[in-house]
């Protein structure tokens, strides 16, 4: 009797100790969520990137030239279903590798269920060419008649990816190097420093557009060439971050306890300097998706007759006395998507700044 | 202040060279080459191997990357630039002819967004959670996030094309020559309100948001609390303390400014049809130019690398807590 009292009683207390304790010092990421969910106008940026991303990968379902559901020889099939990523390298219809979809998308007894937008962004229909907004063509059609609701959803994927994978490089990049630059200082740190100033004042547009140009242009080259040119700032912030942390008491413990340097980089010190590395990185993706957009524009980007906002807006330039839906739609959904990659961004900072005391508001 | 001065343009000469170096391999070793583009365009019918790499003889580029680097780096030293593939002019020439344009251009954009951006920033910060402050705080960031060539799509097709209030295409219309002083003065005014409308919103967001936060920062400074408890008015401690401290900051931003406003003007010139560099720029590098490409790179790097310098020499003459020596 006495034993289990004491039994529970240690339990209860050690429920107390630990309760307690995730009472006091919530972890700096919840923090930073805490703080960001508060902000509402951060919330709307975050809402806005998250449906972008769910509508682009469901894309192929909203907007294409294959059914939802079909029925072929007496069974069903789901061709745009299929479409979607994982299942889009596993799943193949051989049977209807010769089947013209434009064709068979009006044939009720077969196209059971179409996706909202029933035109593929590749199907060309020269009877509908310039065609102006309407209840069929929800953005009207460019020069060729393709659908151009269809095209810009299509560019979306191809904006996101664009954005998040040149972003990708310029991080490992800028990690690196800052990493290098703000833990062992002195000559690396001065080589690195004027390298990132040398990289950091140069037209860098001009350098893409060069590069760009003389490449054969293709998707991969222009995530390569916008990540290895936007590294700077990321590398930046990761060297202040690491200079700053580079004293503190753990990394001198971990450094008597005769850890490694790459495990105290890696470990140590890198979770504690993401926050601004992070921020900085948001804002380069809005950055990235506006070069592409220019790039594509200028005729150097994504090339046709794959879909981007940046081509339709080339378009647009074309036929700009006649088709005004060509240049609006593209237009406005880089600006919505840059504005909620910066106000992200924005949000980001200023719920991981602790400097930062927050006004209280709801 | 003369030491450092020397070492800055002493660090000049390295940077200017892997720049050029950068450049020049890329293009380079990039597949294709002018000549054989210049044969697709002009006279479809195969060129015989000789005449070919006559040709390639006659451009210089028959030698390795490497030796043609070379080259073109001692040239460099009596400032030339070569001539250019496409019709055989002097790259320098080509460029001086085209520079006023894009000078004009930019420098116009850069002084606009200043005196805009300085006001506006002020206010806002002295206003710090009104409702001007928050109004202007979310304009701003919706200009800043505005794709330049898109705005300058969507005037063309309202201003120029729709009301055809503004012309959209060059820097003088075709008539020009026979106008009088005024009356050409104004064309030209005329065609730059579009252009440089465009090249100044995104920078004008920026700055002010710069300005703002930076006179935030200054507000809060214990000078300024001095300022306000020996009595001084709230105007004079707003103009005599509080601005000239701020202005510090937005010397060292123009440096970083400078390379993205002159990046920005070869779309926007693109747009325009307007004669500047960028436009020489980009048509050069469709049509594989080289010697025109690597000049323009040179002397764009050198003009961004010399308003650095100056930048940050005046940074340190306006603040004297600044040395660097």
């Amino acid at each position: 009797m006495r034993s289990d009292y004491e039994f529970k009683s240690n339990d209860e207390q050690r429920k107390g100790v630990k309760g307690a304790r995730e009472e006091k010092s919530p972890s700096f990421s919840r923090i930073v969520w805490r703080r960001f969910k508060s902000d509402r106008f951060a919330m709307a940026g975050f809402y806005t990137v998250l449906s972008l991303f769910i509508i682009s990968y469901f894309t192929p379902i909203i907007a294409n030239n294959k059914p939802i559901i079909m029925s072929w020889e007496e069974k069903l099939y789901f061709p745009a279903v299929t479409d979607i990523a994982p299942l889009k390298w596993f799943v193949d219809y051989p049977q209807f590798k010769s089947v013209d979809f434009s064709e068979i998308k009006y044939d009720k007894s077969v196209a059971l269920v179409m996706p909202p937008i029933p035109y593929s962004p590749y199907e060309i229909n020269l009877s509908e060419k310039l065609q102006p907004p309407s209840h069929k063509h929800w953005m009207g059609t460019d020069n060729l008649g393709r659908d151009v609701c269809s095209r810009m959803l299509h560019g979306a994927g191809i904006s996101l990816k664009i954005g998040f994978v040149a972003v990708g490089i310029a991080l490992i990049i800028g990690i690196l190097v800052g990493a290098l630059a703000g833990y062992y200082g002195g000559v690396v740190d001065l080589l690195i420093s004027r390298l990132i100033e040398v990289v950091m004042c140069f037209p860098f547009f001009f350098l893409i557009l060069s590069v760009i140009a003389f490449l054969p242009p293709s998707i991969f080259n222009i995530m390569i060439v916008i990540g290895l040119t936007r590294w700077t700032g990321i590398a930046r912030y990761a060297r202040g971050e690491f200079l700053r942390l580079k004293n503190q008491e753990f990394t001198e413990a971990a450094r008597a306890l005769g850890v490694s340097d790459r495990i105290i980089i890696l470990r140590h010190i890198l979770p504690n300097s993401l926050a601004p590395v992070l921020v900085s990185a948001t804002f380069g993706i809005a950055n990235a998706i506006l070069i592409e957009a220019a790039l594509s524009f200028l005729g150097l980007g994504i090339q046709p007759p794959l879909a981007s906002w940046g081509g339709i807006l080339s378009l647009a330039k074309q036929y700009i006395e006649v088709a005004w839906w060509l240049a609006t739609f593209p237009g406005l959904a880089i600006f919505i998507t840059v504005t909620a990659y910066n106000i992200l961004g924005e949000g980001l900072r200023d719920a991981s700044d602790p400097r930062l005391a927050l006004p209280e508001r709801r | 202040m003369l030491t450092y001065t020397l070492r800055r343009l002493a660090y000049l000469i390295p940077t200017l060279l892997g720049i050029t170096f950068v450049t020049f391999i890329i293009i380079s070793l990039a597949p294709g080459d002018p000549v054989a583009l210049m044969q697709s365009g002009e006279m479809s019918a195969r060129i015989s191997p000789a005449a070919y790499n006559q040709m390639l003889k006659h451009y210089g580029l028959d030698k390795p990357v490497h030796v043609r680097y070379v080259i073109w780096l001692k040239r460099l030293i009596t400032l030339d630039f070569g001539t250019s593939f496409l019709d055989d002019r002097q790259v320098i020439e080509k460029i001086l002819e085209r520079l006023p344009a894009t000078l004009i251009l930019n420098v116009t954009a850069l002084l606009f967004a200043l005196l805009l951006s300085i006001p506006l920033g002020l206010y806002s910060a002295v206003r710090q959670y009104s409702l001007f402050d928050k109004v202007n705080g979310v304009i701003l960031y919706m200009l800043y996030s505005l794709p330049d060539f898109w705005v300058a799509l969507i005037l063309i097709m309202f201003l120029g094309v729709k009301l055809k209030l503004l012309p959209f295409f060059g820097i003088e219309s075709m008539n020009a020559k026979e106008m009088g002083f005024f009356a050409y003065f104004w064309d030209r005014i005329l065609h730059m309100v579009m252009p440089t409308f465009c090249l100044t919103y995104g920078s004008l967001a920026f700055l002010s948001r710069f300005v703002r936060g930076s006179t935030l920062e200054v507000i809060r400074k214990d000078y300024i609390r001095t300022a306000r408890a020996k009595g001084l008015e709230e105007k004079a401690v707003l103009y005599k303390h509080v601005f000239k401290n701020t202005l510090i900051p937005i010397l060292t931003l123009l440096g970083i400014l400078l390379p993205t406003i002159i990046s920005g003007s070869v779309i926007l010139e693109y747009i325009f049809s307007w004669p500047g560099i960028g436009a020489l720029f980009f048509g050069a590098v469709l049509s594989r130019d080289y010697p025109t490409v690597m000049g323009l790179s040179f002397i764009t790097a050198v003009m961004v690398l010399l308003s650095t310098l100056v930048a940050d020499l005046l940074y340190a003459w306006a603040d004297p807590r600044i040395t660097y020596d």
